[in-house]
This record gives C-alpha cells, sequence and structure tokens, in this order.
C-alpha cells in the first residue's frame, strides 16, 4: 500500500529541489575529487621553519618534500632521496637524489637546492642544530649528489632528517631557502604533492591545495610519512571552523568531508550518524603534560616537585580531560606508550600522597603560593590544571589560579621572573606524542637549564650528558637503554610529569577510502568515491 | 548651510574620535598580557627563536617609538601587515568584509521589514490581541541568546529539513542564489533580536505621534486611517526608527562574532578574535579603525537622514 507523504517529506522534497536550484557551483564543488577539511586550526603562518605549530607542519606536508621520512614502525625510509651512502668512518654521509624531482615553478630539485635548506632549518630546529654542531661542511658533488661531511661520528643522521614533526627538514629552492631563517618565506613553491593556491588563501579561514601533476611519487605504498605519495584528489580545502558543534553538523550535512579534531563527547554522535566514519589514525595520539618552574618558588626545590609527582594521578587528569576511558591510556612513557623508546620506568602513574606529604615536609614548604597558568581554550587544558589544584590544596599548598586564553600563557611562560614579579609555577598543556619520540627533539627533556632551555629550565647534568652520548649511538639497543637512562634521571629530578596517552579520532565521510596512518593528517592516497 | 559643508565639517569633527579611537586602541593591546612573537614561534620555541622574532617584528623597540611609526604609516594609508599572516591588513580586511557586510544589510532589512510594521501595528492597536503579541515576540527577542537561536535554526532547517546549509557563505561571485542561501539562517538569527528592537522602538514612538493633535485633525478631515497612519504618522515617527536603524548596523558590523562562529562566516568578527588571540597587533588595530570609521560614518549619515525626515531639523 502506497503511504501518504507526510508533511516533512515533502518540505524535505521541497527544500532539495528549492536547494538544488540555488547551488549549483557548490554541488559542482561537492561532487568532484575536492576533499574539504576542518582542520583543528587555521592556517595563518606559512613557513614552517618560522612557526612551530602544527599547522606550519601539516601545510609543509603538502607542499615541501623531505629528504627521509620515518615509516608506521618508526623506521626512517629514503623520499626525496634515492640511496646514501656512509664512509667507513662514519664521517662522509652521500646522498643521491631520485630523478625528476622537480618544484612547483618547474625547476629541478638540485644538490644547490638541498644544502642551503638544511642550513636554514638547522637554524632553526632543536635536533637540526645538535646535528650542524657535527656538520663539518656540505658539499655538492652534482646536481643530484651532495655529502654532509662530519666532525665526528654522529649517530642520529637520519633520524633527524627523517623526523617527523615540528621542525621538519622541508626542501626548497635556493632563492627562498638563502633567506634568513627569522625572515618568513612569502613564496610558497615546494616539490610536495600538493601545490598552494596562494590566490584563494585567506589566512585564518581557508587555504587551498590542488594536486601536483607533476609529481614523482615513489613506487612504494604509503606507509606513515613513508612511501609513495600518490595524491588521488584533484584539490583539497584546509577550511577553519570555530565552533566544534557547527563543525560536526557540517559534516553530517554533507557540507565537509573530514573533521581532523572533533571534541570526544561529540564523537558518538558522529559515529552514530549515517555516512560518517570515526576512525583513529594517529596511533601515538596526544599526551598530557605538567610542567613546574625550577627556577622559582616552591618548585626550584626538587623535593617539593617530588611532591608533586606523588601527589599526580593520570587517571584523574584523564578523567577530566577526556572522559571516556575507550580513548586515553596511563603510561609513565615520557617517550610515548608504543614507540620503539617506550618505557615504564620512573613512575606508576598513581598517587602515593603519604609520600607526597613526606616530600613537601622534607622539602621545606614555607606556604610560598604555586601560580599557576590555566588555560580556558578547552577542556583539555582546564581539566588536568584544575585537578592540580585541587590535588596541591589538599596536600597543604597554596594555589593561585591564573585563568587565560593560551596565547597568554605562552607569553607568561617565557617570563623567567619570581611568581610575585609576574613569573608562574606551573602549568598544563598537551603536546603530539610525535614530538616527544627522540630524546633529542623532546624540549621537556632537555635540562640545559636558565640559559638555552624551555619555559620550565630544567638543569641537569646528567641527563645532558646522557643526551649528549644518546646523540652519538647509533644501535637502537644502545639508544633504547640510554633513553631509559633519561627517563629515570626525568622522574628522579621531576622535569615534567606526564599527563598520560589520549587519542583523537578523526570524523569523515565514509566516501573518504585510503587514509594514512600517519602522526599526522595526510592527504595523499585518499579517494573519495562519491 | 550646505550638505557638503556639512558633511565637511562633520567629517573634521570626527577626526580627533578616530585619534583617541587609534590610540586606545594601540595602548590596550600593548599593556594586555601576551606576546605576537611567542604565539609565532609555537609551543616549542626556545627563548631565543622568540626573541629573534621580537627583533624582526620590532617588538622590542620603545612603545613611543612603535606607536609614532604606526601613526606615520596610518597617515599615509598603510594599515601595516599582519604579524602572523605577512598579508598587508587591509587586504585581510578586504577579504573579509564582504560576509559582515552582507549579513548585516540582510539583517537590518529583514528586521525593518518585519520590526516597524509589527510597531506600528502595535501602536495603532494598542493594548490589542497584535499588541500583546509585539510584546511579547519582543520580550523573547531579547531574551533568547543569539547562538541559541542559531543553533535552533540550524537543527530544524539545515539538520531536519535540509532547506539552507548549516554553515558557511558564497560570496555574490558565486551566484545571487547562492549568496542568499547562504545567508537565510545567519539573518533569520541575528535579526530576532533587531526585529525586537526596531518594533520596540517603532510602538513607542507611533504612540506618541497618534497621540498628537494633527493625527486627531487628519482623522476629522476623513482621511483614510491608512493614510493616517503610514503617511502622517509614521513619517513623523521615523526619527528614532532610522536611528535606532543606524546604531544597528553600526553594531551589527562590529559585533556579529558569535554568529560569523556559529554559522562559520570569515568575517570580520572572527578577524578581530582571530587576532587577539594571536596577538596579531596591526590587525587588530586596522579592524578598531575601520569599526570606528564604519560606526562615525553611519552616525553622520543618520544625523543627515533626519532633515529628510523632519524638514522642521536644520543644520547650523
Amino acid at each position: 500500500m502506497l503511504k501518504e507523504p507526510n508533511r516533512r517529506a515533502l518540505l524535505k522534497t521541497g527544500g532539495a529541489a528549492i536547494a538544488a536550484g540555488m547551488m549549483p557551483r557548490l554541488a559542482r564543488a561537492q561532487s568532484g575529487k575536492t576533499i574539504r577539511a576542518v582542520m583543528h586550526a587555521p592556517l595563518r603562518a606559512t613557513d614552517p621553519a618560522i612557526n612551530t605549530a602544527w599547522t606550519g607542519r601539516n601545510h609543509g606536508l603538502n607542499i615541501y618534500d623531505t629528504l627521509f621520512a620515518i615509516d608506521s614502525d618508526f623506521q626512517i625510509r629514503p623520499q626525496m632521496v634515492e640511496t646514501y651512502e656512509v664512509s667507513p668512518d662514519e664521517l662522509t654521509h652521500t646522498f643521491h637524489l631520485r630523478s625528476g624531482l622537480k618544484f612547483h615553478d618547474g625547476a629541478s630539485v638540485t644538490s644547490g637546492d638541498v644544502i642551503p635548506s638544511l642550513q636554514r632549518w638547522g637554524k632553526r630546529d632543536t635536533m637540526g642544530s645538535r646535528m650542524m654542531s657535527f656538520v663539518a661542511e656540505f658539499k655538492a658533488v652534482d646536481a643530484r649528489t651532495f655529502q654532509m661531511v662530519m666532525k665526528a661520528p654522529y649517530g642520529q643522521v637520519l633520524q633527524t632528517l627523517g623526523k617527523p614533526s615540528s621542525i621538519i627538514p622541508f626542501i626548497l629552492p635556493a632563492r627562498l631557502a638563502s633567506q634568513p631563517p627569522e625572515q618568513p618565506i612569502a613564496e610558497f613553491v615546494g616539490s610536495g604533492p600538493f601545490r598552494f593556491v596562494a590566490g584563494e588563501f585567506r589566512p585564518g579561514s581557508r587555504a587551498v591545495y590542488e594536486r601536483n601533476a607533476d609529481y614523482v611519487p615513489r613506487q612504494e605504498p604509503p606507509d606513515g610519512m613513508a612511501g609513495g605519495k600518490v595524491v588521488k584528489i584533484d584539490r583539497y580545502e584546509w577550511i577553519s571552523m570555530p565552533d566544534m558543534q557547527t563543525a560536526a553538523n557540517a559534516l553530517i550535512n554533507r557540507e565537509i568531508d573530514f573533521l581532523e579534531v572533533a571534541p570526544h563527547d561529540l564523537l558518538p554522535t558522529l559515529a552514530a550518524a549515517k555516512g560518517v566514519t570515526v576512525a583513529d589514525y594517529n596511533p601515538q595520539g596526544f599526551m598530557s603534560v605538567c610542567r613546574m618552574n625550577w627556577l622559582t618558588e616552591p618548585f626550584n626545590r626538587p623535593e617539593i616537585r617530588q611532591a608533586v609527582l606523588y601527589a599526580s594521578s593520570q587517571v584523574d587528569w584523564l578523567d577530566a580531560q577526556i572522559g571516556n576511558p575507550e580513548y586515553y591510556q596511563t603510561t609513565a612513557a615520557m617517550f610515548g606508550a608504543g614507540t620503539p623508546l617506550a618505557s615504564e620506568v620512573g613512575w606508576n602513574t598513581k598517587p602515593d600522597l603519604a609520600r607526597a606529604k613526606d616530600h613537601l615536609k622534607k622539602g621545606g614548604y614555607d606556604g610560598a603560593p604555586v601560580v599557576m597558568l590555566q588555560g580556558t581554550d578547552s577542556p583539555l587544558l582546564f581539566g588536568s590544571s584544575t585537578v592540580t589544584a585541587q590535588k596541591l590544596r589538599g596536600l597543604g599548598m597554596k594555589v593561585d589560579v591564573l585563568t587565560m586564553d593560551w596565547g597568554s600563557i605562552l607569553a607568561r611562560r617565557v617570563k623567567q621572573d619570581s611568581a610575585a614579579q609576574g613569573g608562574w609555577s606551573m602549568y598544563h598543556y598537551v603536546t603530539t606524542t610525535t614530538e616527544l619520540t627522540n630524546p633529542l627533539a623532546n624540549t621537556l627533556v632537555d635540562t640545559k637549564g636558565k640559559s638555552s632551555g624551555y619555559p620550565g629550565w630544567p638543569e641537569d647534568a646528567q641527563i645532558e650528558s646522557l643526551r649528549d652520548k644518546f646523540a652519538l649511538e647509533s644501535k637502537p639497543a644502545g639508544q633504547k637503554q640510554i633513553a631509559e637512562a633519561i627517563q629515570a634521571r626525568a622522574y628522579d629530578v621531576v622535569t615534567h610529569i606526564p599527563g598520560g596517552q589520549f587519542r583523537q579520532p578523526v570524523s569523515h565521510n565514509s566516501a573518504l577510502t585510503g587514509i594514512v596512518r600517519a602522526p599526522a593528517p595526510l592527504f595523499w592516497n585518499v579517494e573519495k568515491t562519491a | 548651510m550646505p550638505i557638503i559643508r556639512v558633511f565637511a565639517n562633520r567629517m573634521i569633527s570626527v577626526l580627533p574620535v578616530l585619534a583617541v579611537v587609534a590610540l586606545l586602541a594601540f595602548l590596550l593591546l600593548r599593556l594586555s598580557a601576551g606576546d605576537p612573537a611567542s604565539q609565532l614561534a609555537g609551543d616549542n620555541a626556545s627563548a631565543a627563536s622568540i626573541a629573534a622574532i621580537r627583533a624582526r617584528l620590532g617588538l622590542d623597540q620603545p612603545l613611543p617609538v612603535q606607536f609614532l611609526q604606526w601613526c606615520w604609516r596610518l597617515l599615509h594609508g598603510d594599515l601595516g601587515t599582519s604579524i602572523v599572516s605577512g598579508q598587508p591588513v587591509i587586504e585581510l580586511i578586504e577579504q573579509r568584509i564582504g560576509p559582515t557586510i552582507a549579513v548585516s544589510i540582510t539583517t537590518i532589512l529583514l528586521s525593518v521589514v518585519v520590526g516597524v510594521p509589527i510597531g506600528v501595528l502595535a501602536a495603532w492597536k494598542r493594548d490589542g490581541l497584535i499588541d500583546r503579541l509585539a510584546t511579547w515576540t519582543s520580550v523573547t527577542g531579547f531574551a533568547v541568546p543569539t547562538f541559541a537561536v542559531g543553533y535552533l535554526w540550524i537543527y530544524l532547517l539545515a539538520m531536519q529539513l535540509g532547506l539552507f546549509p548549516v554553515q558557511g557563505y558564497a560570496p555574490l561571485s558565486d551566484g545571487f542564489g547562492l549568496f542568499l542561501w547562504h545567508l537565510v539562517l545567519p539573518t533569520l538569527t541575528l535579526s530576532l533580536v533587531y526585529i525586537a528592537l526596531i518594533a520596540r522602538v517603532a510602538r513607542t514612538s507611533m504612540l506618541e505621534v497618534l497621540s498628537q493633535d494633527f493625527v486627531r485633525t487628519a482623522r476629522a478631515k476623513g482621511l483614510p486611517e491608512r493614510v493616517v497612519v503610514f503617511r502622517h504618522a509614521l513619517l513623523n515617527a521615523a526619527v528614532p526608527i532610522v536611528s535606532i536603524v543606524g546604531i544597528g548596523i553600526a553594531l551589527l558590523i562590529g559585533g556579529v562574532v558569535v554568529t560569523e562562529s556559529v554559522f562559520n562566516l570569515p568575517g570580520l568578527g572572527r578577524l578581530t578574535v582571530e587576532s587577539v588571540l594571536a596577538r596579531d597587533y596591526p590587525v587588530i588595530q586596522g579592524v578598531v579603525i575601520v569599526f570606528g570609521s564604519v560606526y562615525v560614518a553611519i552616525n553622520l549619515l543618520v544625523d543627515i537622514s533626519y532633515s529628510f525626515f523632519d524638514p522642521r531639523i536644520g543644520y547650523q
């Protein structure tokens, strides 16, 4: 029997007809091989050597290429490089570039482009500058061959050139790479699988990339950030959407195809929506961190930092930040659970309040206030700091919580003054686990102190000595042993407190297939089937 | 006094206002917490990197020097360059002003078309059903937050009925139909409060005019009620309505950030918030100057329009 059409169905049909009449261009855009993606933040600063934010890295991965790249097993694989050799004395590294590599302006990629690119990046990146301190000279042997001659054998050459996160050693044309590293590049010419459509760039709103038809991908299948970067779409639009509820609705309504970071409480709704897939493509995920200031009261005393460590509970933090245990795991691994250097030495991630109080007493806590910088931008920032403030008050500490946006925290955390003079004592934040997997890149275990370290400014000669040793060690077993020693020492002196690891699944149009599992969102190999 | 001279005099008188706006915009930003260099350098930047970026941007120079440099460029029509994106501020404003103006105009048009008749009818049928309905609608319009109305429209008209897109903006160059189609939900959302405001002002103004002697005389002359209300009363009640419409346009251009966020309109409101969060000083200063200029210009136009509605108002 035929059913009578109900009013809602009629309205829907009528609406769709009206809509179809009014939106011919939009319909064309949606039906073509275009992916419209809402990422965690909009693109504003475009020079990935200036901006260490993930947006700069993601932009760079689209339009630039790298000499090496890391695969899903954390192995470094050649990317622009075809072959490479190391001399028997381990001092000369010779690299041969693949043939057919071209920049977006049509010029061939040569050794003359690679060398200044590495030199510029080496002045900005932590791992890069450490490696450069071992480099005696670069030699361009011919257009496709160059050598890196070291002063002494260095164990981290490939790990450094294939590092997966900020700042990645992208290869630029020589004329751009020769600019000073503090001067942002204003021309977007790379040799990567996508071209940047500069004319459609709206900083903070939209960035557009088109397939680079001249790109010659490697023959291997994609594997992590390595392998063949075969682009199967015509266009990828990186859209900004400040309201996540709107972004989720837009995905359900097929107005966008990809939502990188939906809040965890929206994921069940998205997973239940027709035509939407919720899946995790970043196996390492993210890590929550509690950072204390070694320069000021009260955390200039190791016993008081240890008291905070023993009062801390990763489960409490993660419950406040994420809520759903399906998406998080507790781990003491400072270099990330599930990574080659993962280790659980140093802390059991659970609170021991008696021990915490004992350390507080040993440290001679005298009531100095803890000035906590609490980010208000996201539950990931304010959830954990609220928990910590309560824990510390429970121990008998005085806590002044200063709520502010992340931009204000970034500005205030670089101040080395006492808390009373505008400094700080503690803050929580979140980072990608990928940033932490190597002790040389992991800024949380950088213990060079006040002069050249990172906010918090821990200073420990023993850790620095171990990091130097790690830099020279080329064997994985030896590296693992040293990393474990670094972690044990870092817990002893409490450089920081890992807050546990969590996953951030991506929500996307179910018509997208072939999304690569990698520590950054990648759009090569992705197909849009409908 | 000729209208051009009135215009010129008013323009001269607003210059000190704009100068104060410029000074406040500059000082408030510099004296508030935050540092664009640390934002630009990112989460993992070292102190040395941040210091190098500060030096490149000239942020390590004394405040008076920075202010004078900015003023000098401003006097030459240069709003500066974005610290974050490196693009000229004027270009960024040009890119973003379209959606804001579009949604402001459609909102004000809808608000006037709906709000004025409601207010007039409510005053004409004072204490009747229409008046009570108008009062109830006005209270609702003021009381319900804009974002809640926005989500309600999205749920009903976009998600359930599929009539309109959830979000986004299509410029006029994409076609007039598509342009309007994207503006329907933001306009419906924003106009609720402005319909309420205009209806309230129109009602009050009409009540005052309808009680005046000339209206009684018009009725005594036997003029049709339609002519009395719309030609005689409404024209005389127009000045407060025009004032509120002018203020409404100015408020809309500077204050639609929530609606721009809910409907993902890449407008000036969002540019302002993004720039504040990134401490992109030149962009914030540029946007504040633009907002200030628009506000002053609209007030000027509203002032001048008074004499059109009421010839008794002259300019000395």
